[in-house]
């Protein structure tokens, strides 16, 4: 069962046993402002986890940047140091596509539902 | 009709005609994947123009022009900077590419958009997207 742990305006922050889910509230993660935020927040999630295992949840995402991307990358990339597991959810077919032309789907790890990303991190 | 021009310094503002534009886009019936697209791309041209071309100078200006028919929208984004060679924009999508954090606001804009084609310099955009 998932209790709610510290959210922000970008974001709804979870815990699932030793899985944070991170549920991105913006429906546009396009401006820079935005995106710093939710970089910085994300950051400091795998900074402070041992091995983290974190899920992002995209349910409400319909619209997203170049300069998203370029966070999910840095992210991964942190996570992958800590020797941890980033699973991205729920993203909408349009956003799916981005992954796709740009062959980031490649990188990431996506699951269709936050269940099969929590199966997936078990 | 007429195109229209915005003169802008700062993304924010950019965002806010770029809005404009997609409404337009909408009232003219133009489909979501469509209007997805173009949003996309101008978001993409915007960031480029002014934080990468004028480096968020507000003392620099960066100019949107677009011009919306029931054929196409029609997109000329520019900014005060030095320019740039899109020539040498390595393709992010290569293998040894893939886990560098930036690099692929151009190739999404190709992706997306039917036309796009810079000005020798690199700080004029242009970018067609036809109403499929």
């Amino acid at each position: 069962m998932s209790e709610p742990s510290a959210s922000s305006s970008r974001m709804t922050v979870e815990q699932a046993g030793d899985v944070t889910i991170v549920e991105l509230k913006d429906r546009k993660i396009l401006e820079e402002m935005s995106i710093m935020q939710i970089g910085e927040q994300l950051n400091a999630m795998v900074a402070q986890a041992d091995i983290p295992k974190i899920i992002i949840d995209f349910t409400h995402v319909a619209h997203m940047s170049s300069s998203a991307l370029g966070i999910l990358i840095t992210l991964h990339k942190r996570v992958r140091e800590k020797h941890g597991q980033l699973r991205l959810c729920c993203i909408q077919s349009a956003i799916y596509e981005i992954f796709v032309i740009t062959r980031l789907n490649e990188i990431f790890s996506i699951s269709q539902s936050r269940t099969e990303a929590l199966g997936d991190l078990a | 009709m007429a195109a229209t021009v915005s003169q802008l310094n700062s993304l924010e503002q950019g965002y806010r005609v770029a809005d404009a534009l997609l409404d337009q886009l909408q009232a003219r019936g133009y489909s979501e994947v469509t209007v997805f697209a173009v949003r996309l791309a101008v978001e993409e041209a915007l960031n480029n123009a002014i934080r990468h071309g004028n480096r968020l100078d507000p003392e620099k200006k960066a100019e949107l022009v677009y011009e919306v028919t029931d054929e196409c929208v029609d997109i000329r984004v520019s900014d005060e900077g030095p320019g740039f060679d899109f020539h040498q924009v390595p393709d992010p999508t290569l293998d040894e590419n893939l886990d560098k954090p930036t690099g692929r606001g151009l190739m999404l804009m190709r992706a997306y958009m039917d036309v796009v084609e810079y000005n020798d310099k690199g700080n004029e955009l242009h970018m067609v997207k036809f109403n499929k």
